[in-house]
């Protein structure tokens, strides 16, 4: 255990002597206080960040909004709050959905070889290859009623959220899947893991307490990395009108009505994009921070 | 060499297959079904009437079948009718293409040029501040999101500054060289500035790789200048795994293109797929998906053959 800590405590100073990526964790964490600031912000306020007054549209900030309101009335900065968690969540979750699908596919490819290895990663190559915004807005205009779900149901704000969250696992997988398989292949003629085969382990056991933790490094880099891919995914399909739907707000689908902003109220149309970069830019120079980190090769070139 | 095309040819057939299918099947999940439109103009139909409608035009067969029935009409270069457009499809297809694959094109090759300068630049001295600046460069063009910058330069150059055309491929009456090429230039900076962002990271990383490899070691000791050492003995290895990833990029390329098309009203394949599954032409949309699908993969097999051609090593 002590060990163990130790190589974590090392890879933590690493991290801090990596500016651009402590200043993204910083900034990341600021971010999130800020869309967590929605909820203390709305109890000591009263003000219900989807109410629209059309009365109000337009309004130019004060002390009440901050930000103003948008083109419906509504009040931006809680709207930007608001937004942010759904992205982000979406951002989180579908980074590990796809992140479990991936993993799967990798570890079955690398860790049994042969056949099933030629049949997933040709499938995997396919995937790639495909241009995925298409696909994705294909996905998002499937009717969800002809599949099975009640009206009731898919045209509810859940639906749209958990909607987007699966197809962007579903096509963004490919990445992990390759790197999986190429860390299994690298480590699965390691000693420790025929020791471990010889003493009678099961395959299952092999890769959960040899493989998987031995493969984690390149892992977190990754899902790093996809998190802010998805926060873009996301922010597309919500803004071309196939991913979250208002009235509940997301990042994306608050620029909606952003090319007639630009001309009439352009700060609009600037705000939820701004946020989008940095965010998206903070994950991406993050990865880039913790693949310093978790490389041993990076101590001796300080 | 013939094998390995043939064999890579076949399995790319087989992936725009496979995918005919997917998408055949997902366009059929969509709202709406092919005879709303019909239905819709006739008052007083009756349930029985839309289901004898269906038997003539084959809905009410199993997907298998209607699939199987699309894939032969296809294969014979009929691709159906564009509901929204009323012609037959390959007849926007095609001028759409065209629009899309220009814009593509000169946008890989204004970032494959940028990223290179960029890329060499930045592994020459990593870690120093010019390999600092350029990081942030190419952190930026992968972090931001397509459709916003679109959006930022519209209101940057359309909007305040007046000096280009928000939307639009050509102004009406006026089609010269000049008015079109000034309705390309936001679009088509878009798309590279996005682009370039990945590109130079990969030819950064690459670059430093290959700096560190003994053969440079040998040149630079043998006297060889350094900016030969660099763009000869180096450059010549590091584009290896270069053109293939940025050939393989053709498929966000491609993504991107539909964006930027989108925002800036050009008339290319995005543009016209996006607008076929908002409008719900079947058609349109599978045939324009499925031609998307041939583009990325013919840019993979390019990249293919062009790794095996630069790579000694790789017999064909």
């Amino acid at each position: 255990m002590s060990a163990a800590s130790g190589i974590w405590a090392r890879r933590w100073q690493r991290l801090r002597g990596h500016r651009a990526g402590m200043a993204s964790l910083i900034l990341l964490a600021v971010l999130l206080l800020f869309v967590l600031a929605d909820f203390p912000l709305e109890a000591l306020t009263g003000i219900d960040p989807n109410e629209a007054d059309l009365f109000a549209r337009f309004d130019p900030p004060s002390w009440a909004h901050p930000l103003g309101m948008d083109e419906a009335g509504r009040d931006v900065l809680l709207r930007l709050m608001v937004g942010g968690q759904v992205s982000l969540l979406v951002g989180v979750l579908a980074t590990l959905l796809g992140g479990v699908i991936g993993i799967a596919v990798g570890v079955a490819a690398g860790f049994w070889g042969g056949r099933l290895d030629a049949l997933l990663m040709r499938f995997t190559d396919g995937m790639i290859a495909l241009p995925l915004l298409p696909l994705l807005i294909v996905l998002g205009a499937v009717d969800l009623t002809k599949i099975g779900f009640s009206s009731e149901f898919a045209h509810s704000g859940a639906a749209g959220f958990w909607r987007i969250v699966v197809i962007i696992a579903l096509v963004d997988w490919t990445a992990i899947a390759r790197l999986v398989r190429a860390s299994t292949l690298q480590i699965r003629e390691r000693d420790y893991i025929r020791a471990a085969r010889a003493a009678g382990a099961g395959a299952w056991d092999i890769i959960a307490t040899h493989i998987l933790p031995n493969i984690a490094t390149p892992i977190i880099v990754a899902f790093t990395l996809t998190v802010g891919r998805v926060i873009l995914f996301e922010s597309v399909l919500s803004f071309l009108g196939f991913g979250v739907v208002p009235p509940t707000p997301s990042w994306g689908n608050m620029l909606n009505n952003a090319q007639e902003l630009v001309t009439t109220a352009p700060l609009l149309a600037i705000y939820p994009g701004a946020l989008i970069f940095l965010v998206v830019m903070a994950v991406n120079f993050l990865g880039d921070g913790l693949q310093h980190a978790f490389d041993p090769r990076s101590e001796h070139q300080e | 060499m013939n094998r390995f095309i043939l064999r890579r040819l076949l399995q790319s057939a087989l992936v725009l297959l496979v995918m005919s299918f997917v998408i055949y099947g997902l366009i059929g999940l969509m709202p709406g079904d092919p005879l709303d439109v019909m239905v819709a103009s006739v008052p007083g139909v009756t349930p029985e009437q839309i289901a004898r409608l269906r038997a003539i035009y084959g809905l009410d067969q199993p997907l298998m079948l209607r699939y199987f029935h699309w894939l032969m009409a296809a294969l014979q270069g009929d691709l159906g009718y564009s509901r929204s457009h009323s012609v037959p499809v390959l007849a926007v297809l095609a001028p759409a293409l065209w629009t899309t694959c220009k814009l593509m094109l000169i946008s890989f090759v204004i970032a494959v040029a940028f990223s290179f300068v960029l890329g060499i630049t930045a592994a020459l001295k990593p870690g120093g501040w010019l390999d600092g600046v350029i990081s942030l460069v190419a952190f930026a063009g992968i972090s931001v999101p397509v459709f916003w910058l679109a959006l930022m330069m519209i209101l940057v150059f359309a909007v305040e500054l007046h000096w280009l055309p928000a939307s639009g491929g050509s102004t009406v009456g006026d089609g010269s060289f000049v008015d079109q090429f000034r309705h390309m230039v936001m679009p088509v900076t878009t798309l590279a500035l996005a682009t370039t962002g990945g590109f130079t990271r990969f030819v950064r990383a690459s670059m430093i790789e290959t700096l560190r490899a003994d053969h440079i070691r040998t040149a630079r000791a043998k006297g060889n200048p350094p900016s030969r050492v660099v763009l000869v003995h180096a450059l010549r290895n590091a584009m290896i795994p270069v053109l293939t990833v940025m050939a393989l990029s053709f498929g966000s390329l491609f993504s991107g293109a539909l964006l930027t098309e989108t925002m800036f009203a050009q008339p290319g394949m995005g543009k016209l797929i996006y607008d076929a599954i908002l409008s719900n032409d079947f058609n349109l949309a599978l045939s324009g998906l499925l031609f998307a699908t041939l583009i990325t993969l013919l840019a993979n097999l390019a990249a293919d053959l062009a790794y095996a051609w630069l790579d000694p090593r790789i017999k064909l």
